[in-house]
């Protein structure tokens, strides 16, 4: 497994851990469970594991696929800067989370997702990988001539008006081959 | 729309039963668990979350059952061959497996999602019930043990000390949580490792963690053991409709013994022991293929980092279009990968042309590279030939054969078979005349199909058939430098990026010039339309061939194949 990135498959794993922390934390609230405080907490928990990690990361080597309208996701991430650019810090930050999650039955199974996802980031982490933003790439383009700037003073050379004539005779050499069908029956 | 009923109307159908066949096991387990005598008391305990927990897993059974059959590829391809004389339609679509595949483990994924969620609800309710948090029927019937003439109902037997952790004490102490957890936590593992990202870029990953599904089985079979659903075996002496309101009567009076409980049995084992079965029979079989021997006939290393591989098995016979898979333990143990084969079945070999695209192919080339002068190969497992034959190919007058990017492999394939059998005057073979069309971006990493190309151009005009194939080669991913290139060689005879006597287009094809050529060319005739690459060439193609193709029998007519190589 020698190019792995392991940050993309600890950020799905975290995604999915986000979710189904919040699915339990939902169900322990709605059915009014014992420890709903927990179930509670939850939620709040399963919201900024989702937000957090749904920008994907930059990939060190090959193409980025970004996830749907995750550009804004990626502003606010950013602008974390190193909290959010270091996976030391997602590892710890997840193992943190996920202990509250332990108390109750019906966050239990986000809990050790989340867990599960903190020792993959911390793998990353050792592996020296970190966060980049995915951003829209802005084209450079070729600066324009100066010659472009200015339009022609002289008309274009132009073969003596004797030669010219001649073509209205002969019909067929005047004639040209279109590339594309020019009609309408299309 | 005829079109989309050949081509997709089979596992339309498919679908459609599957979805019915789950919507009526739903329906029919849900009916059950919430209509049914034997299970008054429990649902008084549990509400409709019984029901809710019970239908989704017959959904569960019938879906895990499925998931093991469509990745048998050797029992698929033992189908596909007793469907030899009709319905190459029913043949193709066995080659959707994997889509198959994906859908079942959705709704797997989406109903262990609704159980886990039902049982959630039922623990919580069956730890109330059993501290006596509901009203005096909960209570008595929380309180029936499995000691001297009563049976219990609720499984949460004693009350603990902080009733907040019951759940998850019970969940991880009996037979059914645990192995509930284990197996739902193996799913989520598998799924993400699983997602398209992780697939195509770090695949030993996704390889490795789908394993899993060993452990998911071995638990769902164990998942039901603990028999805690329990129902009301002594319905006949105990009537519950009568006896409900009197919980401080029952063994008392005539009429209400004490009500008996049982468990239901587990079922999954039933469901899912046949697929298991037949799927330890295809990785047998794929170990017994693995195990014969490969000879090398040629190690070929092309420019680009292109290995070639020529290479013999006894008993080995293909068609063209078909793929192999590889594997190489010194490589790696447990990974097997797909190649499409480069070599006509009239070859005494098969070929495969591997291209430098990950881990396993790199370290293949790599091997290869460092083998000294004329010696074999590291050990090699060969499993295979799959996939639909393309013969449909060999029965046109006029072929027309698309090929786009990567697309272009199993056409090296056709080409050297058709001109095989056009050599041995084979009668099968109706093609008089191929036209090849050859779209990338940039011919690196396939000039050995250029060589290919180069060795039937030169037989050809030692025949004096140069009619034969006329091949336009389209690089849609020229620059600058490519045309530098073109305009100091203009004048040569070969082209300067393949150096085939025919020259080298730039840009996308103007198919309705390519069309009109055809059609000029070859008035009378039925043509076929052949491609190997994206859909969206697809749809454009259709529509010229429908646009091009006349009724009247002394008009060219054009026919559109969508194969799926």
């Amino acid at each position: 497994m020698g190019r792995i990135e392991w940050a993309m498959w600890a950020n799905e794993q975290a995604l999915a851990a986000g979710l189904i922390l919040l699915a339990g934390g939902i169900v322990g609230v709605a059915g009014q469970f014992r420890g709903w405080e927990f179930a509670s907490y939850a939620i709040a928990a399963g919201v900024f594991v989702c937000l957090l990690e749904y920008p994907r990361s930059k990939r060190a080597k090959g193409t980025s696929v970004e996830r749907t309208g995750q550009y804004c996701f990626t502003v606010c991430v950013k602008a974390f800067g190193p909290v959010t650019r270091n996976y030391y810090v997602r590892a710890f930050l997840h193992a943190a989370l996920c202990v509250p999650g332990g108390f109750m039955l019906a966050t239990v199974l986000g809990c050790v997702c989340l867990g599960i996802a903190s020792l993959i980031y911390l793998a990353a982490a050792l592996r020296g990988e970190h966060w980049e933003p995915i951003l829209p790439r802005k084209d450079t383009r070729k600066p324009v001539a100066e010659s472009i700037k200015s339009p022609p003073q002289n008309p274009p050379p132009r073969p003596p008006p004797e030669i010219r004539r001649k073509q209205a005779k002969d019909v067929e050499g005047a004639a040209y081959d279109n590339p594309m069908s020019v009609t309408d029956d299309e | 729309m005829a079109n989309w009923i050949i081509n997709h109307g089979f596992p339309a159908v498919m679908v459609l039963v599957w979805m019915t066949i789950n919507t009526f096991l739903f329906v029919w387990y849900y009916l059950q668990y919430d209509r049914d005598d034997d299970f008054y008391y429990t649902r008084h305990l549990l509400g409709s979350a019984l029901a809710w927990a019970r239908a989704p897993a017959a959904v569960l059974n019938f879906n895990c059952m499925l998931i093991l059959l469509p990745v048998c590829r050797n029992l698929l391809s033992l189908i596909r061959g007793s469907f030899v004389c009709c319905s190459r339609t029913m043949r193709k679509q066995l080659d959707k497996n994997l889509s198959f595949h994906k859908l079942v483990a959705y709704m797997i994924a989406l109903m262990t999602a609704v159980h886990t969620i039902a049982h959630l609800l039922n623990l919580e309710w069956l730890n109330n019930s059993k501290l006596g948090v509901y009203g005096k029927l909960s209570t008595a019937l929380s309180d029936l043990e499995d000691e001297g003439n009563e049976t219990f109902l609720n499984p949460l037997q004693h009350i603990e000390a902080d009733p907040q952790q019951k759940p998850i004490k019970f969940a991880f102490t009996s037979i059914a949580g645990l192995t509930g957890v284990v197996i739902t936590l193996s799913l989520i593992l598998i799924i993400t490792s699983s997602m398209e990202v992780i697939r195509r870029s770090y695949f030993e990953v996704f390889w490795y963690i789908h394993h899993l599904f060993i452990v998911f089985f071995v638990g769902l079979v164990f998942h039901g053991y603990g028999r805690i659903v329990r129902s009301q075996s002594n319905t006949d002496d105990h009537n519950a409709t009568f006896c409900k309101d009197r919980p401080d009567d029952w063994g008392k009076i005539p009429e209400c013994p004490i009500p008996q409980f049982a468990g239901g049995e587990p079922m999954t084992w039933k469901w899912v022991i046949g697929p298991m079965i037949i799927y330890v029979c295809e990785r047998i079989l794929r170990f017994i293929r693995y195990m014969q021997a490969v000879q090398y006939r040629k190690i070929v290393i092309h420019p680009s980092k292109v290995l070639e591989l020529q290479l013999r098995k006894k008993g080995f016979n293909m068609e063209v279009g078909q793929y192999v898979f590889l594997n190489c333990p010194s490589i790696s143990q447990l990974e097997w990968h797909p190649f499409t084969m480069t070599s006509a079945p009239e070859e005494d070999f098969f070929s495969v042309h591997i291209r430098s695209a990950g881990d396993w192919t790199d370290q293949l080339i790599d091997t290869m590279q460092k083998l000294p002068e004329g010696a074999q190969g590291p050990k090699m497992g060969v499993d295979g030939p799959f996939g639909t034959a393309s013969e449909d190919v060999f029965d046109y007058e006029v072929s027309m054969l698309i090929g786009a990017g990567i697309g272009v492999t199993p056409f090296a394939s056709i080409m050297k078979s058709i001109w095989y059998k056009f050599k041995e005057c084979d009668p099968k073979l109706r093609t008089r005349k191929i036209y090849f069309y050859w779209l990338c971006r940039e011919t690196h990493a396939f000039e050995w199909f250029a060589d290919l190309l180069q060795v039937l151009e030169k037989e050809m005009e030692e025949r004096n058939l140069g009619d034969f194939l006329t091949y336009k080669l389209f690089l849609t991913g020229w620059d600058q430098g490519h045309t530098d290139q073109v305009i100091v060689h203009f004048d040569e005879d070969t082209d300067v990026v393949t150096g085939l006597k025919q020259k080298t287009h730039y840009g996308r094809p103007n198919w309705d010039k390519e069309f009109d050529q055809v059609r000029k060319e070859n008035p009378a005739s039925v043509v076929g339309t052949f491609l190997c690459g994206p859909a969206a060439l697809a749809k454009v193609l259709q529509k010229k061939c429908a646009k091009y193709s006349d009724v009247d029998p002394r008009k060219t007519k054009f026919y559109f194949n969508k194969e799926n190589f």
